[in-house]
C-alpha cells in the first residue's frame, strides 16, 4: 500500500485510438508525490492527447488510470478537478477587464448568501500566494500586468481550486530568461510543498533545470522514463526524434552584400491607435540574418505588418531593394521581393479548410503558370504542390489533403516551402519555429541558413533567445517599440539580452 | 451513433432532414384529420404526374436556382445575403419595364437587353450592401434586410408614379410584355401541356455551369472562397478584401436579379404590385442551404422546393388540404435543414484527428472590418 500512495498518478497501458490512428499506444506514466515530471515529445507525438485524457477532456480507448492508488474513471473535467488535477494552459484564460482576485475566484466565488464575499476570498488567496511565493497585487487589473504575472494568476487559479496535481503546458514560451528562472523557482517551491507537477515542454535545458524525471514520448509510444540527472541533452533529443539531431548549428561565413531592407524612423500604430513602433531604424544586407529580440507585445507584430503592407505606416519609410515601399499594397511588396513567414500560421499563413495544394499556391495562384487570363490551371497547381512537397519534404498523404489535417510542423513546412519558392531577396521569419519540435526546428534553421548562404537578407523575429543567438549575425533588441540596443551574438549573453528586453539599458551597449 | 465518412454524411443529413420534414407534416395533417398518404400522393401526382405539372415544376424551379446561386456566392465569401428578395424584385421590374418601353425592338436585341438591365439592377441593390460592408464594416444582414423594404416600396413608387400610365392596365398591374421580350417558347409550352414553362430553365442551367466554372476554375472564385474561408490569410496573400467583398455581392445580386428577370419575362409576363418581399428570394436562401451551396445540391433542392410548391396546390385542390398545411410542411423541412447540426450529431464521422483550431474570426483585421458574419453557412458543405 505504501508503494501505491507514493505514485500519485499511475496511467497504465493507455491507448487512444482515433479511428485507426493510435495517438497513444500503450503509454505508461507514473507521477510521484512532490516531483516534477517532464513530458517530452515532438508535436503530434501524443503528449497533449495523454494530458487531455488525464484532465478528462478525452476518454481513453483502453488502459487504466490510478490516482492516489485508486482506480478512477476521469470521464469529464469535473471529475479531474475533484481529483485535484489542474491544468495551466499555454494560452491564458483570463478576463482582461477583471482584477487578479476576481479572475482567481471566478467560478468558485465565496459568497455570503447571494452577495460576493471578496474579503474572505482575498484572505484565502493571499494566504495561498504567500505560501507558494507568488507575489501579486490582487487588485490590479489583468490587462495591466505582465505576461509572467498573468501566469502566476493562472497558477493561483488552479491552486485555489484545490489542485495538488498541476499540469503545465509549455509554460515558458512567453517568458524572458529572467522570468523563466523565476518560474522554475516557483515550480520547485510548489513541488517542495508537496504538489506534483507534470511539465510539458520541448526545451531541453528547462527539463535539465527543473525536472526530476522525464518521460519521452514518440509516435504515441513511451520511449522511456529517465532520471534527468542521468541523461544528456543530446540523448534526450535523439530519443524524442528517433534519430541523431545536430544540436549545434554550423554557421558558414557569408559576406554581407548590398542593402536589401532599410527601415528608417518608422512609426506604426496598433489596433487601438496607440503608437506601437516608435521611431525604429535598421537595415539588413544580403547574406545577413538580423535577429530582432524582444518580449512579445513590444511592437513586433506592428513592425512586421508595416513592412509587409498589412498595416498603415504613420511616418518613416520602408525601402526594399532601393525602392520606397512604404504603405504599398501587400501584393506589390511581395512582388518587390519579400517573403513572409507569419507568426500565426493558422490564422495568417494557411487557409485550413483548403487543400494543401491551394495553400501552396496562395501567393502565386494569379499568375502563370498557375493561372492564365484569370483561369486557374488545376493541373499546374497540383504539379507545383507536388514539386514543393518533394523539395521541402512535407509529410502528407497527398496534395489534396486539407491543411488542417497536417501536423503543426508540416503546416509550417508548407508555409516555408511556399514563401521560399518565391525566391525573394528579403525573408521575414516571424517566430518560425513556434510550437515545433526539435526535428522541425533543426530543419527550419537549416533552411534559413541556406537562404543566408544564397545571399538572401533575413529578418528573424523570435521570442526564443536561443534561436536569435544561434542564427543571427546581428541582434537588435526591441523594447516598447524602440531599439534598446544592438549587439552581436558572440559578444553578448542571454543575461544582457534579457536586460535589454526589459528596457533596463536603453542607452545602447558598449559593443558599437 | 452511426459511423459514416464525411462525404456520405454530407448526403445523408439533408435527406434525413427532408424525411423528418415530411413526417412532421404528416403528423400535423393527422392532428387535423387529414390523410397524409392521400395528401402526399396527390402532391406528387400533381407536380410530376402529368406533362403540365412537370412543366410547372420546372418553371417554378428556374428562378429558385438563380436566387440560390446568388445566396451561395455571397456565403462562399462569408456573407449572409438575405437581400435576395429585393435584388430579384429590382431585376423583375426593370426587365419588364424595358420590354414595355420598347415593345417593337427586334427580339435578338430586346430580350438580351432586358435580361442585362435586370441583372444590373439586382447587382446594384446588392452592391450597396457590399460597398457599405467593405467601406464601413456595416453588417450586411441588417443592410440587406432593410434594402428589401427599400426596394419593395421603391418599386411600388416607380410603377405607380414614374411609369407611364400607357404601360399599365391599372395602378397595380402593368400590361403584358410583347413576345419580343418574352422567355416563352411555344413548342416548349405545347410539349408540357400548356404550362408556363419557359426558356428560364435553360438560362438557369447555364447559370449553374457559370457558377461552377467561376468557383472552380477562375482566380476570382479562388479569391472569393479564400476571403470567405480566412480573411486574414487572404489579406496576407495580397488579396484585396474590399474588392472581393464588393465583387461577391455584385455577383450575388446579379444572379438574384436574374431570378427576378426569369420570373417576370418567363412566368408572369408582367409586373404587379408586391405587398411582401418576393418568395423566390427567401426560397432561394433555403434551396442554397439545403443544397449545401454545391451545383448539384442547388439543382436538386430547387426541384424539391418546386415540387412542394406546385404539388402543394394539388394537395389543396385534389385532397382538399389547406395550403397553410403545405406551408407548414415546407417550413418543417427548412426547420430540419436549419438544425441539421443536430441531425449531424447522429453520425460519427470517420474523421482523422483534428486537433487544430479554426482561426478565430471574431477579431477585426487591422484596416478593415472583414470579420465576416458570425453565421456559418455551408461550411464543409453540410450547412
Amino acid at each position: 500500500m505504501e508503494k501505491e500512495t507514493k505514485n500519485i498518478i499511475e496511467m497504465r497501458h493507455i491507448v487512444k485510438d482515433f479511428n485507426g490512428f493510435k495517438a497513444n499506444n500503450n503509454i505508461n506514466l507514473t507521477l510521484q508525490k512532490g516531483e516534477i515530471l517532464a513530458l517530452l515529445g515532438e508535436n503530434g507525438a501524443g503528449k497533449s492527447t495523454l494530458m487531455r485524457i488525464l484532465s478528462g477532456l478525452l476518454e481513453p480507448t483502453a488502459g487504466e488510470i490510478y490516482v492516489r492508488g485508486k482506480k478512477v474513471d476521469i470521464k469529464d473535467p469535473t471529475v479531474a478537478k475533484n481529483l485535484g488535477i489542474g491544468m495551466v494552459h499555454q494560452h491564458f484564460m483570463l478576463m482582461e477587464s477583471f482584477t487578479v482576485l476576481e479572475n482567481i475566484i471566478l467560478g468558485h466565488e465565496s459568497t455570503k448568501g447571494p452577495i460576493l464575499d471578496l474579503k474572505k476570498a482575498a484572505k484565502q488567496v493571499s494566504a495561498l500566494a504567500k505560501r507558494y511565493g507568488l507575489t501579486l497585487d490582487l487588485n490590479a487589473r489583468v490587462a495591466d500586468i505582465t505576461v509572467a504575472q498573468q501566469q502566476k494568476v493562472e497558477i493561483l487559479k488552479v491552486l485555489y481550486r484545490g489542485a495538488d496535481i498541476l499540469i503545465f503546458d509549455e509554460p515558458t514560451a512567453v517568458l524572458t530568461p529572467q522570468e523563466v528562472t523565476e518560474f522554475i523557482k516557483i515550480l520547485k517551491g510548489l513541488a517542495k510543498e508537496g504538489k506534483s507537477i507534470i511539465l510539458i515542454t520541448h526545451k531541453l535545458e528547462e527539463i535539465k533545470e527543473a525536472a526530476d524525471r522525464v518521460i519521452v514520448i514518440r509516435a504515441g509510444k513511451s520511449v522511456g522514463t529517465f532520471d534527468v540527472a542521468a541523461v544528456s541533452d543530446d540523448r534526450l533529443a535523439e530519443l524524442m526524434v528517433g534519430r541523431h539531431v545536430n544540436m549545434t548549428l554550423t554557421k558558414p561565413q557569408v559576406k554581407a552584400g548590398k542593402e536589401i531592407l532599410n527601415v528608417k524612423d518608422l512609426h506604426v500604430k496598433d489596433n487601438r491607435g496607440i503608437m506601437a513602433v516608435k521611431g525604429l531604424s535598421f537595415a539588413i544586407h544580403a547574406g545577413e540574418i538580423l535577429g530582432l529580440a524582444g518580449i512579445d507585445g513590444n511592437g513586433q507584430d506592428e513592425l512586421v505588418e508595416a513592412i509587409t503592407g498589412l498595416r498603415h505606416v504613420t511616418s518613416g519609410s520602408v525601402i526594399i531593394n532601393n525602392k520606397d515601399m512604404t504603405n504599398q499594397k501587400v501584393r506589390k511588396i511581395t512582388e518587390a521581393g519579400v517573403a513572409h513567414i507569419p507568426a500565426d500560421r493558422q490564422k495568417y499563413g494557411l487557409i485550413l479548410q483548403f487543400p494543401l495544394a491551394d495553400n501552396l499556391a496562395l501567393q502565386t495562384y494569379y499568375r502563370p503558370p498557375l493561372s492564365k487570363h484569370a483561369i486557374i490551371n488545376h493541373k499546374a497547381i497540383h504539379e507545383h504542390a507536388e514539386k514543393l512537397i518533394k523539395q521541402f519534404d512535407i509529410r502528407t498523404t497527398s496534395a489534396t489533403l486539407l491543411a488542417s489535417d497536417l501536423s503543426g510542423g508540416n503546416q509550417q513546412k508548407a508555409i516555408i516551402a511556399r514563401e521560399l519558392d518565391l525566391k525573394s531577396d528579403l525573408i521575414i521569419a516571424f517566430q518560425p519555429t513556434r510550437g515545433l519540435d526539435v526535428g522541425a526546428i533543426e530543419y527550419i534553421h537549416k533552411q534559413l541558413l541556406a537562404q543566408r548562404s544564397a545571399g538572401k537578407a533575413i529578418l528573424l523575429i523570435s521570442y526564443e533567445l536561443d534561436e536569435i543567438m544561434q542564427l543571427s549575425d546581428r541582434i537588435v533588441v526591441l523594447h516598447d517599440g524602440q531599439a534598446s540596443g544592438e549587439v552581436k551574438p558572440e559578444e553578448t549573453s542571454n543575461k544582457e539580452l534579457g536586460l535589454l528586453m526589459t528596457g533596463a539599458k536603453t542607452e545602447g551597449t558598449n559593443h558599437d | 451513433m452511426i459511423k459514416v465518412s464525411p462525404k456520405i454524411k454530407r448526403i445523408l443529413v439533408p435527406i434525413i432532414s427532408i424525411i423528418a420534414g415530411f413526417l412532421v407534416g404528416a403528423i400535423i395533417m393527422l392532428i387535423w384529420n387529414y390523410n397524409p398518404i392521400q395528401a402526399y400522393s396527390s402532391m406528387f401526382a400533381s407536380a410530376l404526374g402529368n406533362m403540365n405539372g412537370i412543366g410547372e415544376t420546372i418553371r417554378e424551379a428556374s428562378p429558385l436556382i438563380f436566387t440560390a446561386i446568388g445566396f451561395a456566392i455571397a456565403s462562399k465569401a462569408g456573407f449572409f445575403n438575405i437581400g435576395l428578395p429585393g435584388q430579384a424584385q429590382a431585376g423583375w421590374l426593370t426587365s419588364i419595364w424595358i420590354v414595355l418601353a420598347y415593345p417593337n425592338m427586334p427580339k435578338i436585341i430586346l430580350l438580351p437587353l432586358a435580361i442585362i438591365v435586370g441583372t444590373i439592377a439586382g447587382a446594384l441593390v446588392a452592391g450597396v450592401a457590399g460597398y457599405l460592408r467593405a467601406q464601413f464594416g456595416t453588417n450586411e444582414v441588417i443592410t440587406t434586410i432593410m434594402l428589401n423594404y427599400i426596394v419593395l416600396y421603391t418599386c411600388q413608387y416607380l410603377m405607380q408614379q414614374v411609369m407611364s400610365p400607357n404601360l399599365r392596365i391599372d395602378t397595380d398591374t402593368t400590361k403584358n410584355i410583347s413576345s419580343n421580350g418574352s422567355l416563352k417558347i411555344n413548342w416548349l409550352t405545347n410539349m408540357f401541356g400548356g404550362s408556363r414553362i419557359n426558356a428560364g430553365i435553360f438560362l438557369a442551367l447555364v447559370a449553374i455551369i457559370i457558377y461552377w466554372f467561376l468557383m472552380k476554375k477562375t482566380t476570382m472564385g479562388f479569391e472569393i472562397k479564400s476571403v470567405g474561408a480566412n480573411p486574414f490569410a487572404s489579406r496576407y496573400a495580397g488579396m484585396s478584401s474590399k474588392k472581393n467583398i464588393i465583387l461577391s455581392m455584385l455577383l450575388s445580386g446579379s444572379f438574384a436579379g436574374l431570378g427576378g428577370v426569369v420570373q417576370g419575362l418567363g412566368t408572369y409576363q408582367n409586373y404587379f404590385t408586391q405587398t411582401t418581399s418576393l418568395d423566390i428570394g427567401w426560397d432561394g436562401l433555403s434551396v442554397a442551404l439545403l443544397g449545401g451551396s454545391t451545383t448539384i445540391g442547388i439543382l436538386l433542392a430547387a426541384i424539391l422546393f418546386s415540387i412542394l410548391k406546385i404539388g402543394g396546390l394539388g394537395m389543396q385542390t385534389i385532397a382538399g388540404i389547406p395550403y397553410e398545411i403545405v406551408s407548414i410542411v415546407i417550413a418543417a423541412i427548412i426547420f430540419f435543414v436549419a438544425i441539421s447540426y443536430v441531425i449531424g450529431l447522429l453520425f460519427k464521422t470517420k474523421d482523422k484527428k483534428n486537433n487544430y483550431q479554426q482561426p478565430q474570426r471574431k477579431e477585426r483585421g487591422p484596416n478593415n472590418g472583414i470579420d465576416g458574419s458570425n453565421i456559418e453557412v455551408g461550411k464543409k458543405g453540410q450547412i
